[in-house]
């Protein structure tokens, strides 16, 4: 197995508040990885760091091959790392001015010089994976959360990532619209798409994910294959966060 | 109403509309299209918190908002010559509308720009684009929908404020009325008719400025952030 991604003692804080104290994991290509915890254990903020939307204060992050100084990577080379990653955020981000097949087409016209024609087609291969297909020429305030949200994950795929940061996928969106964004996912994991999935969704993690990692108050408690860690957690705090979140479930 | 009145306002109409059409249009579309190539820039360097580059912007803004037009057309056209820098009429009023506006806009632009949710922006440099291109493809187009109704405020603001540039010599309508008032001596008519005129071109530009609303609007426009 080859490893995509790794990062070590990450860090950052905000004013007083040390969110992020000291994470470290090792990705391989087609790993699913879930990470799970409460809110405000900074979750969220990992993802963030890892494709330089937040600056960490310190660590490093090893992406294909290539180090990167978290806290000081150049432009250039930031740049370049999101060339290879995607990220599907929370409340989608969909470019509020541009059609659905637009939104798939910017990463590659704009920033990959693809030619036109090109992008098109690739972009509408795209939404016709995530069932999006009928709506290309819709703006995103005609489509409702879920369909953005596969939009965006179109958005996501189209440039050909090594890994897809995802944030809280499904939060913004009512339960009834959850299913057709995780089964989108669903989908990408058996085709072996590297994912990184912050997520509330235990069943997804369950059945996707495999590797799950919990974390709480800014560092990892527990991490593992993700049978392991719902079955025979070793932290009696995971056995906790687990317990009570599948207790919500029903 | 007396005879003599309305052949009075017929006469001089195409008298006042002339310069209207050859001077005061010309004056304000030009000036207006300049300024917002300044503000847009004023208001990306100070986006872009580029050093000292985001301090002269707010420097000019400053400047440009602390004092009054005609004193700016004054220093321009009568100032400068004294430093050797001679500027024709016309152009004189151009550099200086444009500088005006320029910076009023800036700051409609910046707020625009602002009131585009963060997301957007993340979401450009996370598909690979660059600052730069994120705002000219994503933000700036969404900024324009917002600022639209502010900027044709101006727009419509400027139409009448040419009429300042009677005071550097250019014949436009307001400078053709006075000559005409001058030699007739019925300075309520004129003055009435040439507003009149302003009122005119004031609404076409209403008129304009809703069908561009419109245009905008189904382009993907949101109210606000979901």
């Amino acid at each position: 197995m080859t490893t995509i991604l790794k990062f070590n003692d990450i860090r950052k804080s905000f004013g007083e508040l040390d969110v992020l104290k000291g994470i470290g994991l090792e990705v391989n290509k087609g790993d699913v990885v879930a990470i799970l915890g409460p809110s405000g254990s900074g979750k969220t903020t990992l993802l963030r760091c890892l494709n330089f939307l937040e600056r960490a204060d310190s660590g490093s992050i090893v992406f294909d091959g290539v180090q990167y100084d978290a806290a000081k990577a150049t432009k250039k080379e930031i740049r370049a790392l999101r060339m290879k990653t995607a990220f599907v955020f929370q409340n989608y981000n969909l470019f509020a001015n541009k059609t659905a097949v637009e939104n798939v087409m910017e990463g590659l016209v704009t920033a990959r010089r693809v030619r036109k024609e090109e992008a098109k087609a690739k972009a509408l291969e795209t939404l016709e994976k995530v069932g999006m297909l009928d709506w290309a020429n819709h703006y995103p305030i005609q489509l409702s959360g879920g369909q953005q949200q596969r939009v965006a994950i179109a958005r996501a795929i189209a440039t050909n990532p090594d890994i897809i940061f995802f944030d809280e996928p499904t939060s913004a969106l009512d339960p009834e619209l959850t299913g057709e964004v995780l089964s989108v996912m669903k989908t990408l994991a058996q085709e072996g798409m590297t994912m990184l999935v912050v997520t509330h969704e235990m069943k997804f993690a369950r059945q996707v994910a495999t590797r799950t990692v919990f974390m709480e108050n800014g560092v990892i408690v527990e991490e593992g294959p993700t049978k392991e860690v719902f079955e025979h957690p070793r932290e009696k705090r995971t056995q906790e966060f687990i317990n009570r979140m599948e207790m919500d479930d029903f | 109403m007396d005879n003599s009145v309305v052949s009075l306002m017929l006469d001089s109409f195409w008298k006042i509309l002339k310069p209207g059409l050859q001077m005061t249009i010309p004056l304000t579309l030009l000036s207006f299209a300049f300024a917002l190539v300044i503000a847009t820039v004023t208001a990306l360097v100070q986006e872009a918190k580029i050093p000292v580059l985001r301090q002269l912007a707010r420097f000019y803004i400053w400047v440009i908002r602390g004092t009054p037009l005609l004193v700016q057309l004054f220093v321009v056209f009568y100032g400068l010559p004294s430093l050797g820098i001679l500027i024709e009429p016309f152009p004189a009023a151009v550099l200086v509308f444009s500088i005006n506006e320029g910076a009023y806009s800036a700051e409609t632009i910046r707020a625009a720009i602002e009131s585009v949710p963060r997301g957007q922006l993340e979401a450009g440099e996370c598909v690979g684009m660059s600052w730069l291109q994120t705002m000219w493809r994503i933000i700036l187009p969404q900024a324009l929908r917002t600022a639209f109704p502010t900027l044709f405020n101006s727009l419509i603001s400027m139409v009448k404020d040419t009429s300042l540039a009677a005071n550097i010599t250019v014949t436009e309508m307001f400078m053709q009325t006075q000559r005409i008032v001058a030699r007739t001596y019925e300075p309520l008519v004129l003055y009435i008719e040439v507003g009149i005129i302003y009122l005119l071109m004031c609404t076409i530009l209403t008129k304009v400025q809703a069908w561009g609303e419109k245009k905008l609007n189904a382009r993907g426009y949101q109210r606000s952030a979901a």
